[in-house]
């Protein structure tokens, strides 16, 4: 099968191409040279006036594992707003704040998304992880691997063991839990607050192991660095939402001895403490930092206005945070030795001063990062809003008039605590699609993906160019997912599955001998069946796992 | 590969007779595929494992038929049916992934055959949420184990030996030094309690039905409330004043209840004064929760339920799309009020868990052991999940999930599979 989309306006930035007309030629999945004259076209769009990109990559999103499940149990009456009947293409299910499987997978493509990372992917729980993502349709998967709190890393690292002995470990938990890359979220705070510790300074031994947060970060990194890994270690930061946590945050950035990390949902990192109320903005030093530090990238995490539900690892943030529970409820959980989950639901008001201005730091964050390849676009689905908002959150970007036009009718006391319209900078489509698509799929890892060159899958969104990017962004012409029009005019018109990405780094065998023995001295379960094969992900007969490559390992670079 | 074929010995294999999903049996396999558990027996896994190998056919209006007419019958009945209920729902994930599927095409209810214990818990989550921990934490740090309305072994038999009692913990704990108090349900059995060094638990007994003034009275001194009834369920004030403050003095106290024994009205609400007063309880300590549950596969429904159709069980799409209803789609409310017109049972895990006997077209998707009391209209006899193939559970803790294994060859199909051909034929 031979298709050609002819003389669509193309934003490429793996390739510098920024608003360029020009064919694309896809066949069997894959973008192919132009073909031979002779050679017969299957299928011809005409894409002239159009925008072409490559599908988007969600880098950042809560879509499936216990966590997102417990959310979706809490929640019915969120679900009763937003029912999704079944057609005959589509399976029903219900939106909003925490999706079904299945209506996620056919929501995320209809906005012209082709892959989503889950990021919190607890070792414990990674076969339900993946059990939840093969049933999202059409796009893709993977996820990153959480270690940080897991009572063997600790352990280990207690023992002073080689930092090659760790890296062995963090590779099998990465093949054992078929990720994309590790995160960290609030090191080693989850073990700390097992025992009965709330709060964790950067330099703070844990309550039981001589070991500081610091010291997980150092530790990680550079164990994701020297395995090769290509997504540098995921970091969600201790004091996560508390007032004067962005010195932690600068502190963090320059704690690292210089590997590669990326910053998750900074926006809730970037606080501090001047100002009547002790909240203000800490987006423009934070914002300076990372223009300084070519080894970090981070994420926004931007919040927008209404009901979410907040789903995190950090059990011990949210249990701190619970008492804003809206409705009034919430779960908190310690998990097998290994993690912690908290899910809180929650209303951010655009008349509460702390919550407008959540909104503006997160826009200024955007604004001030001069580099769109290091700075990518999320809410932190559901935790700042539904992933489904993020058509809006482009238009805010895109649009200084209407960005303004918002602000002005914020809390008063939150604008006068912003710089947010005083920053004239506007998105351009090309870095949109550097945020969206090539800077995601480089950041993430994935080779083919994010980019319109010869070889890529070809996953590939269409828009009509309108002024009004919400209206743009929110309903693609075409939508295309290794080669197969999924999405027309914004709906779906073909389900396909998807694969899950996965990288598999190499590590000494032999450090399953002490795992195992880990596993049956303190574990409730073997080792080998905590392992995610890649036939759990296969054996529904629709899923499939997509190596990704690695660099290759690294001997000792500190 | 294994040679199911012949004789044999499987190692490590899971347990899926209750939600403590113990992965640690050795299970030999005779000539004739007849099982045997060997090591890290209980008396529930024995019957899970032990039973004979029965062959069994499908049966038409209790006639043997051919799989693929009992397929096509039952399709018949689904599709003749304007509002069908999956019930019983006693299977592994992929088995529940095609339950949902199907009930999704044919605007189907999905209950499950121990909801009105589980949907307990479900409530107390919707309602307020809960603050609780996984079965591996409570082995390496509980430090009081306070056991609420059960004896935990009758369901869960190997609770204490692998959870409490274990000889290894991480925090350098002497785990025969934890306390276990037993509060409330009349002459249960007290002896799993008992300390490796022969010390006794507390018991604390009342009637299951005293047990909302009991917790509620507990949360009370917990919150620091001066109660001024002597006693409370015939438990001294005392007593529970003693207890509230071994839980507040405890580093991590661990409250467990299963809710299916929680047998008084409006349960929830006191399930709802166990979870308040753990939460109650982490402002100056830790405390967690421990839910039971598990049985026939009742998270693997309410998990797969909730990721498809984003609601746990009693789940109706009769309008095309989910809705959810505690009460109104019970099975039993459903059957009741005569909403149903057809009712799609289902059992592998458990051949003594028999449909509802009703007036209405019935179809039985049964353990091939299964002896019924009333015919049905179709019954297939499926293979069972972790003997006959494959599968994945998830435990009581709702958040491991373990791989099931198939152990031996059998001819009987699997429940996923039939349900994707009767959905195939609507
Ligand atoms: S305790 Fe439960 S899971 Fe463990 S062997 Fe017995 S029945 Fe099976
Ligand atoms: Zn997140």
């Amino acid at each position: 099968m031979l298709i050609k989309l002819t003389g669509g306006t193309v934003y490429d930035p793996a390739h510098g191409i920024n608003g360029k007309v020009m064919d694309i030629y896809v066949r069997d999945g894959r973008i192919v040279e132009r073909p031979r004259d002779e050679e017969r076209i299957d299928q011809e769009y005409n894409l002239a006036g159009k925008v072409v990109m490559a599908g988007a990559i969600d880098m950042h999103t809560h879509i499936g594992g216990g966590k997102v499940n417990i959310a979706r149990t809490m929640l019915p009456e969120d679900h009763r707003g937003d029912p999704v009947a079944h057609s005959d293409l589509c399976k029903a299910g219900c939106g909003h704040a925490a999706p079904s499987t299945l209506t996620t997978g056919y929501r995320y493509a209809e906005m012209g998304y082709t892959a989503g990372f889950e990021p919190a992917v607890l070792p414990m729980n990674a076969r339900q992880a993946h059990l939840e993502m093969g049933d999202t349709p059409i796009i893709d998967k993977g996820g990153y691997v959480m270690l940080g709190s897991d009572d063997l890393l600790l352990r280990m690292m207690t023992a002073k063991k080689d930092q090659n002995a760790i890296n062995d470990y963090v590779a099998w938990t990465i093949n054992a839990s078929q990720a994309m890359g590790v995160k960290v979220v609030n090191p080693g705070g989850i073990s700390a607050f097992k025992f009965n510790q709330r709060w964790q300074d950067l330099d703070e031994n844990n309550p039981f192991y001589q070991v500081t947060p610091r010291d997980v970060l150092q530790t990680l990194s550079r164990a994701v660095y020297e395995l090769g890994v290509p997504h540098p270690l995921h970091i969600h930061g201790n004091n996560l939402g508390v007032p004067g946590n962005m010195d932690t945050t600068l502190n963090t950035m320059a704690g690292v001895d210089g590997y590669p990390i990326h910053l998750t949902h900074i926006q809730f990192h970037s606080y501090g403490t001047e100002g009547d109320r002790k909240f203000s903005s800490g987006a423009a030093q934070i914002a300076e930092a990372i223009n300084k530090n070519k080894h970090v990238s981070a994420d926004v995490g931007q919040i927008l206005f209404g009901q979410t539900v907040t789903a995190s690892g950090d059990n011990m943030s949210q249990f701190r945070n619970a008492g804003h529970a809206h409705p009034n409820k919430w779960v908190c959980m310690d998990i097998e030795c290994d993690a912690g989950c908290g899910v809180v639901p929650f209303k951010y008001k655009d008349q509460n001063f702390v919550n407008a201005l959540q909104w503006a730091i997160g826009l200024e964050i955007f604004l001030l990062v001069d580099d769109p390849w290091r700075i990518f676009l999320t809410t932190d689905h559901p935790n700042g809003a539904p992933f489904t908002s993020y058509p809006h959150l482009i238009k805010l970007l895109m649009d200084k008039t209407f960005r303004n036009d918002v602000f002005s009718r914020l809390n008063p006391d939150s604008q006068a605590m912003s710089t947010l319209a005083s920053i004239d900078r506007e998105y351009s489509l090309y870095e949109i699609a550097i945020m969206t698509r090539a800077g995601a799929a480089k950041l993430v890892g994935l080779h083919d993906r994010g980019h319109l060159g010869v070889g890529a899958g070809a996953d590939i969104t269409v828009y009509t160019d309108n002024p009004d990017r919400e209206k743009m962004f929110a309903k693609p012409d075409y939508v295309f997912k290794d080669g197969e029009l999924v999405v027309k005019d914004g709906q779906v018109v073909k389900v396909t599955w998807g694969g899950t990405h996965a990288v598999k780094p190499d590590f000494d065998r032999g450090i399953e001998k002490e795992i195992s023995k880990y596993f049956n001295d303190f574990h409730t379960i073997k080792m080998d069946h905590m392992k995610v094969t890649d036939e759990h992900i296969s054996e529904d007969g629709r899923g499939y796992v997509i190596e990704q490559e690695c660099k290759g390992r690294r001997e000792k670079t500190a | 590969m294994d040679n199911f074929a012949q004789a044999g010995v499987v190692e490590n294999v899971t347990c899926p007779a209750c939600g403590l999903l113990c992965d640690d049996l050795t299970v030999e396999r005779d000539a004739a595929s007849n099982l045997k558990v060997s090591s890290n027996a209980c008396q529930k896994s024995v019957v899970f494992f032990n039973r004979a190998s029965q062959s069994s056919s499908p049966r038409i209006n209790g006639k043997p038929a051919d799989l693929a007419a009992a397929i096509a019958k039952a399709a018949e009945i689904l599709g003749n049916a304007k509002h069908p209920l999956f019930s019983g729902l006693g299977t592994e994930v992929q088995g529940m992934r095609a339950v949902m599927s199907v009930a999704d095409k044919s605007c189907a209810v999905v209950d499950h055959m121990n909801s009105n214990g589980f949907m307990r818990n479900i409530q107390v989550i919707q309602n307020s949420g809960w603050q609780v921990t996984t079965l591996t934490e409570v082995k390496n740090r509980v430090d009081l184990l306070v056991v609420v309305g059960t004896d935990i072994v009758t369901n869960f038999p190997r609770f204490f030996e692998r959870e409490v009692w274990n000889k290894e913990s991480m925090f350098g704990q002497d785990t025969a030094t934890r306390e276990v108090v037993y509060l409330g349900g009349r002459n249960i059995n007290t002896a799993p309690g008992v300390s490796p060094d022969g010390r006794q638990p507390d018991v604390l007994p009342c009637d299951i039905d005293r047990l909302p003034d009991v917790t509620a009275a507990l949360r009370a001194l917990v919150l620091g409330k001066k109660l001024y009834a002597t006693e409370v369920g015939g438990i001294a004030t005392s007593e529970l004043e003693k207890l509230a403050e071994r839980l507040k003095n405890a580093k991590y106290s661990v409250v467990t209840w299963a809710a299916g024994a929680v047998n008084v009205p409006h349960a929830e609400l006191t399930i709802q004064n166990i979870t308040e007063m753990v939460k109650s309880l982490n402002k100056t300590t830790r405390s967690s929760g421990l839910p039971l549950g598990g049985l026939e596969g009742e998270m693997n429904a309410n998990q797969v339920s909730a990721w498809i159709s984003g609601y746990p069980m009693r789940t109706s799409y009769a309008r095309g799309y989910p809705e959810h209803d505690p009460y109104h789609f019970s099975t039993d409310a459903l059957l009741a009020s005569g909403e149903t017109d057809a009712l799609f049972w289902i059992s592998s895990l458990n051949p003594d868990r028999l449909a509802p006997k009703v007036e209405l077209p019935t179809v039985v998707f049964g353990h091939p052991d299964m002896k019924l009391e009333q015919e049905p209209d179709v019954f297939i006899p499926v293979a069972v999940p972790g003997i006959d193939h494959k599968g994945i559970a998830f435990r009581s803790d709702n958040v491991v999930s373990l791989p099931l294994a198939q152990l031996r060859n059998s001819a009987l199909p699997r429940l996923g599979d039939v349900l994707s051909a009767i959905e195939q034929a609507l």
